[in-house]
């Protein structure tokens, strides 16, 4: 029945589905584009994992199980396309052209953002849930009074649907025909909270209670991830207002590093999965059809190792900010407390060279 | 290894001192409060040491493992091995060459750990969560074991030793599972901790229960009557109803439809809600139900009841029975509440039974229990077929009530809760 309702261009196998609204327009060159794309994000995940357990970052948040999610809407963005992430999408801050080293700076402590978020059109992560669902509606209200050719698109996840801000976007994306798309990646699972606990209906038939259409996608499928959102963009570039994609999909590891989803999630669910994995059934698909050779795959993993030690090397160099910046952009200009709080943390010698 | 965190316990090394190990190979597990997660090694090489053993409580920022970093040709003793350190919250204690320039230019020294209090004797023993669990699982209590972490804290390595050690020969350090299930009034001290003999006195609601259940069972005759009751219409009907807003937060459960059907019986059957006068030699028919429902609360068995129950609809009904049974769980029934029951439900099926026999409150002729409701085959034309089934028991008063009418009311009592709906609307 779950089969029924995804879009799938890709089965688990590796086979190729035919899907009648969302033809395949990807080539092989391209298709093997986002297979090193998946395997370079899970390879810098797994680094960063490391280097939390080896207490370099403050926290991590894996996203293995939803590389296929990521890179399939990462991909799917045009240049000039806006987009809001949460404090997962890795993937997509790849995609966008952001390195792996600025992703850790927020997760290193030593950055409240990472990037400038107007160079690659990308939002710094949102801790809070949910709230760059309006940020995004509001940014594609502009886009939309510029009379601008660009799509924005914001990620959330499951748990975030159940947030006020979100569906607050909804309706006034909904109302203003927003040039938005709500790309939810349902991993199962809010920290500890399973989503069929939070909804009654899929998460995808929510968007017709706004007035906008809402669709579910086999959130481990990068080639149908990368269609559907393709389509929903072009939707949103051409006035056609906002669409709510659920890519459906699971997080195979913890929340972050501080939780052990071995305690309220059975390992026979995660098995399960495991036959589902985003990279592997590409993986099969250009094997089994010749579409690249052994050397080829040899040579993407060697590429991902190599940038995991060249993201270790740059995390491992990363110092910390002056103390004193704490008190910089609190407002935007001069205020007497700020500048009286910054003048004390000299005078106890906490302060930097200012 | 996780936010917030200030200590961590070694569950298993994976690596040996002499081993060599690669960047990000795994050296140990270990556990907080949060999680158990695995360790990977901050450098390639040479295990040189391992500073504790599996169940030490190692604080953050305390040494864990020393690396001879590998490519480094000069002794061991003259190059300084580098320490990999557990971190908590944030990388401000990790002790990477980046951050020792900062702590050395001015960071505030760690302040003292307090100093746990000597006296009084904390209630519980000092463990971790994880360790808490395990004891509990494994049915033992920490009371029984001495712990050789900081400040006698138990770690896991006390708990596997107490576990692999000679307990059959101390008994007192076994632990009993202790019920919550209270006994004549209160609760029990477990096997092993209370005394070999011990004397309740009977007093309060339980002199009351040992007072009802002898005058009853010693003046009226019981006998019984039962019935298994396809009930699967009714428990869709219940699924239904707990989803209607206007329900709010009122219980409508099995409890409260067979409290309506028990009350319609009785419109049909007056007899059923009636008393035996011994002193007049009189039978009292009463032709206003006062609901009792046996209730076991931790004083003891009460038996309070709704007034006027017959002239109660469902959402009426559910919410006298919500307030009925909340104000009985805290030990606030009054007097009125507890007496003047005329007819009974004991709802015996949460317990886990299919039926029961029970004694009459005394001055009263007919109690029904209600048995589990469980998914059953059952019989449909030819075909076996899953249904949810209830067994519905009506003891009663032998001397009033026949055979004949106590089975035309289990009858019917079973035909109300097979099918409510047409009995709800038209009654």
């Amino acid at each position: 029945m779950l089969e029924e309702q995804l879009v799938q261009l890709l089965s688990p196998e590796g086979e190729r589905v035919t899907h009648a609204q969302y033809p395949t327009t990807l080539n092989t060159d391209e298709i093997i584009a986002l297979y090193r794309d998946m395997v370079i994000v899970r390879r810098l995940c797994n680094e960063s994992t490391s280097l939390q357990r080896q207490g370099q970052l403050a926290l991590w948040a894996p996203l293995q199980g939803q590389e296929a999610a990521q890179i399939g809407a990462g991909r799917a963005l045009r240049t000039r396309d806006f987009s809001f992430p949460s404090y997962r999408e890795h993937g997509v801050a790849w995609c966008r052209g952001i390195s792996p080293a600025e992703i850790l700076r927020l997760f290193r402590q030593v950055s409240h953002g990472g990037w400038d978020p107007q160079k690659y059109r990308h939002s710094v992560p949102t801790i809070v849930i949910g709230n760059q669902a309006l940020n995004a509606v509001g940014y594609a209200m502009g886009v939309q009074r510029d009379g601008a050719d660009e799509a924005t698109m914001v990620f959330f996840g499951d748990g975030a649907t159940s947030q006020g801000d979100v569906n607050e976007a909804f309706v006034w994306a909904a109302a203003f025909n927003a040039p938005v798309v709500f790309f939810v990646q349902n991993n199962q699972w809010a920290i500890s909270e399973p989503t069929v606990r939070q909804s009654r209906i899929p998460l995808y038939r929510r968007a017709e209670g706004f007035g906008f259409p809402g669709i579910r996608v086999d959130g481990n499928d990068v080639l149908a991830v990368y269609e559907v959102a393709s389509a929903a963009l072009q939707l949103a570039r051409e006035g056609g207002g906002p669409t709510l994609i659920e890519a459906y999909t699971y997080r195979m590891g913890a929340h972050t590093t501080s939780d052990d989803p071995t305690r309220y999630r059975f390992d026979a669910d995660v098995e399960a999965w495991k036959h589902r994995d985003p990279i592997e059934r590409v993986k099969a698909y250009l094997v089994r059809t010749q579409h690249i050779t052994a050397a080829a795959l040899t040579a993407i993993n060697e590429e991902a190792d190599v940038l995991a030690m060249e993201l270790r090397e740059a995390v491992l160099a990363m110092d910390g900010p002056d103390p004193l910046s704490i008190f910089d952009h609190v407002y935007a200009d001069q205020h007497p407390l700020i500048d009286a709080g910054r003048q004390e943390m000299i005078d106890l010698g906490l302060g930097g060279v200012r | 290894m996780g936010e917030g965190l200030t200590e961590a316990e070694i569950v298993v090394w994976k690596v040996a001192v002499g081993d060599v190990v690669t960047l990000n190979q795994a050296l140990v597990d270990i556990e907080t409060a949060k999680a158990t997660v695995e360790l990977p090694s901050p450098y390639a090489g040479e295990i040189l040491t391992l500073h504790g053993e599996p169940g030490d409580i190692v604080e953050v920022g305390q040494p864990l493992v020393t690396v001879r970093v590998a490519g480094d040709s000069a002794p061991a003793s003259e190059v300084p091995a580098r320490t990999a350190v557990l971190v908590g919250y944030g990388v401000e204690t990790e002790a990477g060459p980046a951050r020792r320039q900062h702590r050395r230019s001015g960071a505030p020294a760690p302040l003292p750990l307090p100093t746990p209090p000597t006296s009084p004797p904390r209630h519980s023993p000092r463990s971790t969560p994880p360790i808490r669990l395990a004891a509990k699982q494994n049915g033992v209590s920490l009371d029984a074991m001495t712990g050789t972490g900081p400040n006698g804290l138990i770690t896991r390595h006390d708990l596997e030793a107490f576990l692999a050690g000679p307990r059959l020969t101390t008994p007192a350090a076994i632990a009993t599972p202790v019920t919550d299930l209270p006994f004549a009034g209160q609760q029990l001290a477990s096997w092993h901790e209370g005394p070999r003999e011990e004397r309740i006195p009977v007093r309060g609601v339980t002199r009351s229960m040992v007072e009802a259940m002898v005058t009853s069972a010693f003046t009226a005759p019981h006998a019984a009557a039962w019935l298994r009751v396809d009930v699967t219409k009714m428990v869709e009907l219940i699924a239904a109803l707990r989803s209607r807003p206007a329900l709010g937060s009122l219980r409508v459960t099995a409890l409260t439809v067979a409290a309506l059907a028990v009350c319609d019986a009785a419109r049909h059957y007056p007899g059923l809600n009636s008393s035996f006068d011994e002193a007049s030699n009189e039978i009292i028919v009463r032709r206003s139900v006062a609901l009792g429902i046996a209730a076991a609360t931790p004083r003891g068995l009460v038996v309070p009841s709704v007034k006027r129950a017959d002239e109660l609809d469902l959402i009426s009904m559910a919410r006298a029975l919500t307030e009925l049974i909340d104000v009985t769980r805290e030990g606030r029934a009054t007097v009125a509440d507890l007496t003047g029951t005329t007819i009974t439900i004991t709802n015996v099926g949460p317990f886990g039974v299919d039926g029961a026999m029970p004694i009459l409150p005394p001055g009263t002729t007919a109690i029904f229990a209600m048995g589990q409701i469980v998914k059953s085959p059952w019989v449909d034309g030819d075909q076996v077929v899953v249904r949810d089934v209830m067994e519905l028991t009506l003891s009663f008063d032998h001397r009033v009530i026949d055979g004949a009418l106590a089975s035309r009311a289990v009858a019917h009592v079973g035909a109300f809760l097979h099918d409510p709906a047409p009995a709800l609307l038209v009654g």
